[in-house]
């Protein structure tokens, strides 16, 4: 078993705390790790990265070769792209949809979101209504780590004791706040990871999953999501911009 | 015996100082080195270990060198380029030798993440005929600290550690081993060995010499240079630290041919011979410059022998290594990775934050000269540095810690006007006092900038040692005439005001000094100023 991640997203916004979440894990499960990552110059608003690499047996390089990834967890949704040729072909982009404009041609946002569509294995998280809805709005990056759990060697239960030494000093409501999140990036992970495995396209998933307010997704009602999305309204309901409504109204919606 | 620890390279190096009983850690920060300070400084209270930045890394490891004297274990950490600042004392103090374990730390840069250059300071350590470990994972960094401060009093002399990015600022488990207490204060008495006069340096220099074959043949018998075999003797490896990592994973952890791999110098001449010997070629795969090539090939070659490397092109010669590089190089196969599916993605360069004083500064700066066209800003090492960006532009040069402060003058000397020099605070203290006095003490025609915002920002908020009044009297104390020191707080709201400041003492015909002073969003964000 292996599995080489690579974390990516703007200088600021924490790509260390997803790993270190991340590699107490991989330590707490007796596995091997490496975990590669970029200080100084580059943490200034720039493109940051970091190489994770997990596995049952010793781990060479600490940089993940290129074409032989397994995921890339993207913080933001435009520097996914910068890092795709260290992708293998079964692997999966999990990203954040919420850009970070601090340069001036960032491209237009739709054109952005709709590229990582076009990948075969994607996940889209709403990271900030995730976190929102756990009341955390300073956690997204729980939710980023949620959603990619389902494709890691890790279940949510690995992570508490990491949660908790970060959170404890600050509170326990914050810490619960934290499991919380993790548990809604979560469910959007895995019903996102059953549907793919079924066979759905990317672009439906997703499109359908982010109009689904994320305490209401439910990965054990996956099974409902991949009828409703051949009933005869899906088609015109991923199509239009609106707000988010729980599962039902969305099923609802599409049938 | 501890658990295991989640370490990044830098902090087992740091780890095992402490737990092989240092007494002081010393250093100037620098990419990618600063954590080895830091996770030392973390527990320096608890431990009783001596730990407070220096101004610079010659300070810091004359400093090590004195607690040496003392009979007491220490390290220094600096980045490769600080191992210029500190080569005086270094090389010197392979001269003196040591008393007590002296190790230098020293992290290189190797595709420049975060430096103007990527020396390789394994030549510093031949340089100064001292023995150099080079680990190629965390565990190794952990061990081979704790051995470089029993090497270093075994042989009397200061041993380098050489790390690279990728190991300094990787993470991984390690398993420390047991702790052993600080050393007894035992200082030195013999009054000869410190005092490098010609007649006691020439002794000691001999002693150096003498010890060489000690250090050859420690390395020969190094368990960090292993010679191992494999079933196809048409090819060979000789690789160093992390090199290694890639070469395994190039070839998925079982390579078929010969392998030497190296974590200790001096270069282990018999351990090489043996490897030529049983192959056709070598293939020199190395993190850094290509000296173990160079020695391997001497100026005439091996006659019958290929030996590939940096030099013939089979590596590039340039940047660093990884795993797809190595495979590729070595004609093994790469897998292709997916595409970008979106056209054109744009760069995402580092910036000053939002809100930093020195956007301010530099703002203020260009409009003041903006009447004398051409704009000529030498500045230096520092956040300020990405002033060079668009939409700034505002500086021409980035040399050395100090040397805008220089270089403006000797630019001033050959009679270009306006002359202005932009430099932080710490790197004023660390190198930029020096070349303001002689400045001062010449009258010369410029104008320097100290952009004063009360940290060291660029490698994550560490104490400055010269801010606030403090730096006003140090500027004042070097002769500077008092009418020309203005000490401003820039900001766009008093834009105005400020741009004619800096304009007048442009204008006038002397050395002048403009302290910018507004502290860091960063360190204003962590409460540290």
């Amino acid at each position: 078993m292996k599995t080489d991640i690579i974390l990516s997203g703007v200088g600021g916004q924490g790509i260390l705390t997803i790993a270190f979440v991340l590699d107490n894990a991989a330590l707490s499960r007796g596995l091997h790790f490496k975990q590669a990552e970029v200080h100084g110059m580059s943490q200034r608003g720039g493109a940051v990265y970091s190489y994770l690499r997990i596995a049952d047996r010793p781990i060479w390089s600490d940089l993940v070769p290129e074409g032989q990834g397994d995921m890339i967890l993207s913080v933001e949704p435009l520097e996914v792209q910068r890092y795709l040729h260290y992708l293998s072909r079964e692997g999966v982009v999990i990203s954040n949809t919420a850009p970070h404009k601090n340069i001036p041609d960032y491209p237009e946002e739709a054109a952005v979101l709709s590229a990582l569509l076009d990948l075969p294995r994607c996940v889209l998280v709403d990271a900030a209504a995730i976190a929102a809805a756990g009341r955390q709005p300073k956690a997204q990056n729980m939710a980023m780590v949620g959603a990619a759990t389902p494709f890691l060697p890790f279940d949510l239960a690995d992570y508490e004791p990491f949660v908790r030494r970060l959170f404890e000093a600050k509170g326990e409501a914050l810490v619960q706040g934290n499991l919380a999140v993790l548990r809604m990036g979560w469910n959007v992970g895995r019903t996102v990871q059953q549907l793919l495995t079924q066979g759905v396209p990317t672009r439906q998933v997703n499109s359908f999953l982010l109009r689904v307010t994320p305490e209401t997704v439910d990965p054990d009602r996956a099974n409902e999501v991949a009828v409703a999305l051949h009933g005869p309204g899906a088609e015109a309901f991923l199509q239009e911009a609106g707000g988010k409504m729980p599962l039902d109204a969305a099923l609802a919606r599409c049938r | 015996m501890g658990d295991r620890e989640v370490w990044l390279g830098d902090e087992a190096v740091a780890m095992a100082a402490v737990h092989a009983g240092i007494s002081g850690v010393y250093g100037y920060p620098g990419t990618p080195s600063t954590e080895i300070f830091e996770a030392v400084e973390a527990v320096a209270l608890r431990e009783g270990i001596h730990a407070h930045w220096s101004a610079n890394e010659k300070v810091a490891y004359e400093e090590a060198l004195g607690m040496s004297f003392a009979g007491r274990r220490s390290i220094v950490t600096m980045k490769h380029v600080g191992l210029n600042v500190a080569a005086d004392a270094f090389m010197n103090s392979a001269v003196t030798g040591v008393h007590g374990g002296l190790v230098l730390t020293v992290a290189d840069d190797p595709g420049m993440h975060s430096s103007q250059n990527e020396q390789d300071s394994r030549y510093y350590a031949h340089f100064a005929l001292v023995p150099c470990l080079e680990p190629a994972d965390q565990q190794q960094a952990y061990e081979m600290t704790r051995e470089a401060l029993d090497l270093s009093e075994a042989v009397g002399l200061p041993v380098v550690l050489r790390l690279v990015t990728r190991l300094a600022h990787s993470r991984a488990s390690v398993l420390p081993g047991p702790r052993v207490p600080q050393k007894p204060l035992d200082v030195w008495r013999d009054p000869m060995t410190f005092t490098l006069l010609p007649q006691n340096a020439r002794i000691q220099y001999r002693r150096l010499t003498e010890k060489q074959a000690d250090l050859l043949h420690r390395s020969e018998t190094s368990r960090w240079n292993v010679l191992s075999d494999g079933p196809r003797h048409d090819r060979g490896f000789l690789v160093n630290g992390i090199a290694w990592n890639y070469l395994m994973e190039a070839f998925g952890g079982e390579c078929p041919h010969p392998v030497l791999r190296i974590g200790q110098y001096p270069v282990p001449v018999d351990l090489m011979r043996s490897l030529v010997e049983r192959v056709e070629e070598v293939v020199v795969v190395e993190e850094g410059y290509p000296f173990l090539e160079e020695r391997l090939r001497g100026i005439v070659g091996i006659p019958g022998k290929a030996i590939r490397g940096k030099l013939d092109g089979t590596l590039p010669r340039t940047g660093e290594l990884n795993p797809t590089i190595v495979a590729a190089s070595l004609g093994l196969p790469v897998a292709q990775g997916l595409r970008p599916t979106l056209g054109e993605v744009p760069g995402r360069p580092p910036t000053l934050c939002p809100g930093c004083s020195h956007t301010d500064s530099f703002l203020e700066v260009r409009e003041a000269m903006k009447p004398y066209g051409d704009l000529r800003v030498f500045s230096d090492i520092g956040c300020y540095t990405l002033g060079f960006y668009s939409p700034l532009n505002a500086i021409h040069s980035c040399v050395d810690m100090g040397a805008s402060i220089s270089m403006a003058a000797g630019a001033a000397h050959a009679g270009a006007r306006p002359v202005v020099a932009a430099i932080g605070d710490s790197t004023f203290a660390h190198s930029g006092i020096t070349p303001l006095l002689t400045a001062i003490r010449q009258n010369v025609d410029f104008t320097v900038v100290i952009l004063d915002n009360g940290t060291v920002a660029m490698t994550g908020t560490q104490k400055t040692l010269a801010t606030g009044e403090d730096l006003d009297r140090i500027v004042l104390g070097l002769g500077l005439d008092p009418d020309h020191l203005k000490v401003i707080e820039p900001h766009k709201m008093r834009a105005e005001e400020q741009v004619a400041i800096i304009r007048r003492e442009i204008e006038y015909p002397g050395t002048s000094v403009i302290i910018a002073r507004r502290a860091c969003v960063q360190a204003l964000r962590r409460g540290v100023v």
